[in-house]
């Protein structure tokens, strides 16, 4: 192991104080036994005990929970069929008018889309509710998905497709047999990409929510407009955790597949 | 003798297994292959050969039915298979970069075609197990992909292809991605096992050393058109072109005007100065006609004085040498400036060695070591 310079061990220390900070205050604040969320007043887990009282936040959660659940997987599946089609589907007319289209929602601003999507339920008189906020999310998070699993298909050896259709495979066996299974890393990632950017999409989520169903984000924004509550901070811990899990279970998986890949590597060009 | 020699392209009651009729491939403006017609015989290892670029590839991928031709049809076994889709065709392809299923184990993947067939359980393991044999990958049943050689690979992809017992098998660069000494064992892997399995073989090929190995007859191709279709042994002794004689082999190609003189013997004038070449030719020439001159530097001998009864003689310096341990490639420059190579075994060592560079030298040959060429 090196070590590092003093000047490496200060900018290092200062970029992530910069950004776990804030985090921190806002984990330790959720020990807090005190009412205010300035005032230290000793070790405590009670807010977490009120936040599985309140009925409230729970029912947020698993409408959040639902919502991401099914918009990110109508995503994966209408984003991974469009990046299939741009980058199969060889040169169709309208392709490159296509392809550009599918990545100008990423730019457009979330206000625009949410307000679009308003008028749209409004106009096909689409009650507002879960319905409408996972057809939203859909939306925005399908070029995403896209754009994920494009970048695979484009480095994808189309020959493998064509030993499929070769051995006897229709072209739909084919994608299911060959071609999905080998995409299935990328199309995992887009579905958690998707699954992730509706459970804190706030501004979409507000335009297309209506009283029968809040999502935890806007619940949360709505409860700090009148204070923070240290229930508040308990489940802002609560969804870091998850998220931290999340992302090193992901990350040692990945890591532990690549190692043996080139371990098997190794071992193979030795029995040559 | 009594060993009939497998030479069906020469019997007018074979019929061919795979016909080209008047096929032509265009991709947009590009002609890729250009109002050809080939016939394949059952059981043929053929090999199509050219530089890349040449349709070597159009051909094979409209056998497998990823291509279809434009103009014309191509017969498979009397019929006419265009319209038939790739998973149809009793037509399977070996994939230059092996297209190996990586998600897949080395079993699976020969079992992959036979299970899209629905052949029962034991059929298709009995089968699985006879590829693996036949391809020596027991051991290696288990394991992904990435966990063999490439040469193994290689035998994968080849046990994939043959497990579904098909009527043509079509190799594309099958030996491209493999080191020098593996592909020539395994060049005479693959000729066994065609033996073996009785398929017929159409192999894509650039390196014209394999072709020449492993076919039974070979197609050289350039700008998709044929230049010529004959045996290996046929296409080196007797190229119709100087396109084919230069693409096939080392060749020295002397420009000159044929006279005839006597019996399908000619008479080449080709430099001011110097004694006209005799050649024989079965193809007739006009006097004066112009001609090409083409002789193998191996059929080209070298010696320090005229040889007495020599036919075509002559006198040079040596300009280089290409030593190639086994052979000897002397770059003979003549007095107009030509170079003539020619080639001899190095059958003493090589500090015996009979010329060095700048040694005055005598070129000759036979009046059949030649091949005279109109184009």
């Amino acid at each position: 192991m090196n070590r590092l310079s003093w000047f490496n061990t200060v900018s290092l220390t200062l970029g992530f104080a910069f950004l776990y900070i804030p985090m921190v205050i806002l984990i330790i604040y959720s020990f807090n036994e005190s009412k205010l969320v300035t005032v230290w007043a000793g070790f405590s887990t009670k807010w977490y005990g009120e936040l599985a009282q309140n009925e409230a936040f729970l029912n947020a959660a698993w409408v959040t929970i639902r919502v991401a659940v099914f918009s990110s997987t109508l995503a994966t599946i209408l984003g991974t069929a469009a990046a299939y089609v741009l980058v199969r589907g060889g040169r169709f007319f309208g392709r490159t008018l296509f392809s550009g289209m599918i990545y100008a929602p990423l730019v457009m601003p979330e206000v625009i889309t949410g307000l679009s999507l308003l008028l749209l339920f409004i106009g096909i008189g689409l009650d507002r509710g879960i319905l409408t906020i996972v057809l939203a999310h859909t939306t925005f998070s399908m070029c995403f998905v896209s754009v994920v699993v494009s970048s695979r298909l484009v480095t994808f050896d189309k020959s493998l497709e064509e030993a499929a259709l070769d051995l006897g495979c229709s072209p739909a066996q084919a994608f299911r047999l060959v071609t999905l299974p080998i995409i299935a890393p990328a199309v995992i990632s887009g579905w958690l990409l998707a699954f992730t950017l509706s459970l804190d999409d706030l501004v979409i989520a507000s335009f297309t929510s209506g009283p029968s169903a809040t999502t935890l984000p806007i619940k949360i924004f709505s409860a700090v407009r009148l204070g923070v509550s240290p229930e508040i901070n308990a489940l802002s811990t609560i969804m870091i955790a998850v998220v931290t899990v999340g992302v090193i279970a992901a990350s040692l998986v990945t890591k532990r597949a690549m190692v043996r890949q080139k371990q098997d590597e190794l071992a193979a060009a030795r029995t040559e | 003798m009594n060993t009939t020699v497998f030479a069906p392209w020469e019997d007018p009651q074979a019929k061919p297994l795979i016909q080209f009729q008047n096929v032509t491939k265009r991709f947009g403006g590009f002609t890729a292959i250009d109002n050809l017609s080939l016939d394949i015989f059952e059981k043929e290892f053929f090999a199509l050969l050219g530089p890349s670029g040449c349709g070597k590839t159009t051909m094979m991928r409209m056998l497998a039915g990823f291509e279809k031709p434009s103009d014309g049809h191509i017969m498979l076994g009397g019929q006419d298979i265009d319209p038939i889709p790739p998973n149809k065709r009793a037509v399977n392809m070996m994939f230059q970069s092996y297209a190996l299923f990586p998600h897949l184990s080395i079993w699976e993947n020969i079992a992959f075609g036979l299970r899209r067939d629905n052949m029962p359980k034991r059929d298709l393991e009995d089968r699985v197990e006879e590829m693996l044999r036949l391809t020596r990958l027991e051991q290696f049943a288990r394991r992904k992909p990435h966990q063999i050689s490439g040469g193994q690979r290689q035998r994968v992809a080849l046990a994939r292809s043959l497990a579904k017992a098909p009527k043509l098998l079509l190799l594309d660069e099958p030996l491209g991605a493999l080191d020098k000494k593996l592909r020539q064992d395994t060049q005479f892997e693959l000729m066994d096992i065609q033996e073996k399995t009785g398929t017929t073989f159409v192999i894509v090929t650039h390196d014209q050393e394999e072709a020449m190995t492993v076919a039974s007859r070979v197609a050289v191709m350039d700008q998709g058109k044929l230049m010529q279709v004959a045996t290996p042994d046929r296409i080196y002794e007797n190229p119709n072109s100087v396109y084919v004689a230069d693409f096939i082999g080392d060749v020295n190609i002397i420009e000159g005007r044929a006279t005839a003189n006597g019996d399908e013997t000619y008479q080449v004038d080709w430099a001011e100065g110097q004694s006209p070449l005799t050649a024989t030719s079965s193809t007739g020439f006009t006097n004066g006609q112009s001609c090409h001159l083409a002789i193998r530097p191996e059929k080209v001998t070298i010696s320090a004085d005229r040889p007495a009864d020599a036919i075509n003689a002559v006198q040079g310096k040596v300009h280089d040498i290409a030593y190639l341990g086994n052979l000897s490639t002397y770059h003979v420059e003549l007095a107009n400036g030509t170079i003539i190579k020619a080639q001899s075994a190095n059958t003493r060592r090589i500090s015996r060695r009979s010329f060095t560079w700048e040694d005055p030298v005598w070129l000759s040959w036979t009046a059949t070591a030649a091949v005279l060429l109109a184009n």
